[in-house]
């Protein structure tokens, strides 16, 4: 029994890891109808650019804020330079930029950074409390309530703003918006930035758990895509407890199913992938989308 | 994939045979291409992107030494040319660049080729040209093992195997009742590695009451520890790459499991890597792990002549860290290469330099290996180097331990 909860426990906290990538590809959705493959990257690069700051003897509670704007303007250029003039090319032209994204930022990081795995400070002490037999540690815990407190901002933003209301609004339809003054490649490139900015923050929460390197988000994208896609892909709440649902899923998978075993957990998380898109493709907190004809 | 095999079998044996064709029409490969007068070109595939780019430096660190043995005049007069091409860690990618190596380029040999799989997918090609790829860096036991079928491959760091036979010797003498659990990379490295411990550990190989894998591509390993703990274990293995190493011992001390005792393989035991583990929280109480070269950050050879030459050369490499054990790794290497090229002397043929370094090596003046390692290779034996020193983890760095042990004829 203890054996099962410190599974759990371990898989709430890659959850926690992955819910809070797929919170910005949500974002990203949201604003633009697509998926962000290079999503990963950016906030690995983001990460990169947190640790320069504290090399220069930054302090964190600095670093941390300044890189969250760096982010967000590093997202706004990047879809002011690279995805617009895609804007209205087929959705396959974008996800084929995205990739080239994704390779182009990771080679940089490598170039400028190294590959070298290196340790990343965590606000959170790395000390553990112990509940019924198993332990938690305090960082892992760290993630998951960053990710409440991101997801409680977006949300806000989107519901609650006239900013998040336009922004919604110009990526169900451009068309539309436009006539109403919209200013719809802006919102576009402002989505980018508020993601950028939200992987930055899932950047840093989890490089002290992960260790920095440049493919420290390959495999993390994978299953925030199957947190994304099983919380259904427009929906922040959704996401997180999409990834928490699938960490624990993996973990429990890997440790108890027999044949399974540690080795193929990305295996599994493609199958949540496959099965949610075959059985409910809106996931569990989608809306189905409805279009009049 | 069973019913291709044939299928494809029989096209490569087309394809074969067309280029066999072809390559009468070329000057039949004399056996000095990519020697001249004045140059010796070699090639190497590495990983300088990629999720095993962290290991791109060590072919870097090598040509630091081949620049300054040519300021010294290279060998015999010839200067060495090292081509170092990015294969990504992609074996698809090494088969390519090789290709593109041996037949536009021409060189001589590919030395210090990285990675097991990336090697693995080019021996064949390798020696049906008779090119030697030579000292590979990869410790995969088979380099050693199948010199008799492929006698253009010989690698150089010590087998895999032949560590972990360390490994078992160590738990048999010392910790004789442990608990074992293994934590390994599901593919040939990490499977490699377990059986050399299963083997080492020979009757008593029942003491590994677990092992639990990982793939490559997994986020994290924390599950695997947490199970490895439930299952009672006292001893933990580590046949993992540094990435998963650091999570690993992070993720002891996270489950307050740090009363067990630790082995970290050669592959993972930089003192970056480790130092990146601490810096994350991680105790690293009782962690025991192998050397058989001078560690650039350990005081004792502060003012040994061999690691003030090693700073010397690193110097000619711009961006390689001279604290990096890779480096030195990729420095011990070349030497042992260019050993081997100066002993060829006048007769520079592909064949006659494979012999030599797999059959007719006894280097014992290697400034960069632990004092006592010899690098040698025999008519019988085909592993370079086999003998290493355990060592533990002080807090700051490693302390070594004991005396040189030599596992040479274990490995059967």
């Amino acid at each position: 029994m203890q054996g099962v909860l410190q599974q759990v426990f371990s898989g709430l906290a890659s959850g926690g890891i992955f819910a809070s990538l797929a919170l910005a590809l949500v974002l990203i959705y949201n604003a633009m109808g697509l998926v962000n493959f290079a999503q990963g990257e950016m906030a690995m690069f983001a990460t990169f650019i947190a640790v320069t700051l504290m090399d220069r003897g930054l302090n964190y509670w600095i670093a941390f804020p300044v890189t969250l704007v760096i982010a967000f303007a590093g997202g706004v250029a990047i879809q002011r330079i690279v995805i617009r003039p895609v804007e209205r090319a087929p959705v396959l032209t974008l996800v084929i930029v995205t990739l080239g994204l994704t390779a182009l930022i990771n080679g940089l990081a490598g170039f400028i950074w190294g590959y070298l795995p290196r340790a990343f400070p965590s606000p959170f002490p790395s000390r553990t409390i112990s509940v019924l037999g198993a332990y938690v540690s305090y960082q892992d815990l760290g993630v998951i309530a960053v990710c409440g407190v991101v997801l409680l901002v977006i949300y806000l933003l989107l519901q609650r703003t006239t900013v998040g209301l336009t922004m919604r609004a110009a990526a169900h339809n451009p068309e539309a918006s436009r006539l109403m003054g919209v200013r719809v490649s802006w919102m576009l490139a402002l989505g980018w930035g508020l993601a950028s900015a939200v992987g930055a923050v899932s950047g840093i929460m989890v490089a002290p758990i992960l260790f920095l390197e440049p493919n420290m988000m390959q495999t993390v994208i994978i299953y925030a895509f199957a947190a994304a896609v099983l919380g259904g892909i427009e929906s922040p709440v959704g996401a997180v407890v999409g990834g928490l649902i699938v960490g624990v899923t993996v973990n429990l998978a890997g440790a108890y199913v027999p044949y399974v075993g540690g080795d193929l957990e990305l295996a599994v998380a493609l199958a949540i992938i496959v099965a949610v898109l075959v059985l409910k493709p809106n996931g569990l907190f989608g809306r189905p989308s409805v279009r009049r004809v | 994939m069973r019913q291709i095999g044939p299928r494809f079998a029989a096209i490569a044996a087309i394809f074969v045979t067309l280029a066999a064709c072809g390559g009468s029409a070329a000057p039949t490969v004399a056996t000095d291409v990519g020697i001249s007068s004045t140059e010796i070109l070699l090639g190497n595939t590495n990983a300088l992107s990629g999720p095993a780019a962290a290991y791109g430096t060590i072919s870097n660190a090598s040509n630091a030494y081949y620049t300054y043995v040519n300021g010294q005049g290279g060998i015999n007069g010839r200067k060495i040319t090292y081509k170092i091409l990015d294969d990504g860690y992609v074996p698809a990618n090494t088969v390519t660049l090789t290709k593109q190596l041996v037949e536009q380029d021409k060189v001589f040999a590919i030395f210090g080729g990285l990675g097991t799989q990336d090697q693995t997918s080019v021996r064949d090609y390798m020696n049906a040209q008779k090119v030697p790829q030579i000292f590979v860096y990869t410790g995969a036991t088979t380099w050693g093992l199948d010199y008799s079928k492929y006698s253009y491959t010989i690698g150089w760091i010590p087998s895999y195997q032949a560590e972990s036979h360390l490994y078992a010797q160590d738990i048999l003498k010392n910790h004789a009742s442990a608990q074992i659990g293994v934590l390994y990379q599901n593919d040939d490295y990490g499977q490699d590695y377990l059986k050399g411990l299963k083997d080492g550990l020979g009757s008593s190989a029942s003491l590994i009451k677990d092992s639990e894998s990982y793939d490559v591509t997994a986020a994290s390993v924390g599950s695997q520890v947490a199970t490895l703990k439930a299952k009672g274990v006292d001893t933990l293995f580590l046949f993992s790459t540094p990435k998963f190493t650091v999570q690993a011992l992070v993720a002891v001390s996270k489950l307050n499991w740090d009363s067990v005792n630790i082995y970290v393989n050669s592959v993972s035991n930089p003192k970056t890597t480790i130092g990146a583990a601490k810096t994350a929280g991680a105790a690293l109480k009782n962690v025991t792990s192998v050397a058989y070269l001078k560690d650039p950050t350990d005081p004792q050879w502060a003012n040994d002549a061999g690691m003030k030459l090693y700073k010397t050369i690193i110097a000619n490499c711009s961006t390689c860290d001279a604290n990096n054990g890779f480096n030195i790794s990729g420095v011990a290497a070349a030497w042992t290469l260019v050993d081997v090229l100066k002993k060829a002397g006048s007769n520079l043929t592909r064949r006659n330099v494979m012999d030599i370094a797999a059959t007719q090596l006894s280097e014992t003046d290697n400034p960069f290996v632990l004092p006592g390692v010899v690098v040698k290779t025999s008519s019988t034996d085909h592993f370079p180097i086999s003998q290493m020193q355990e060592e533990t983890w002080n807090g700051a760095g490693w302390t070594l331990q004991g005396t040189l042990i030599d596992t040479r004829g274990t490995i059967k």
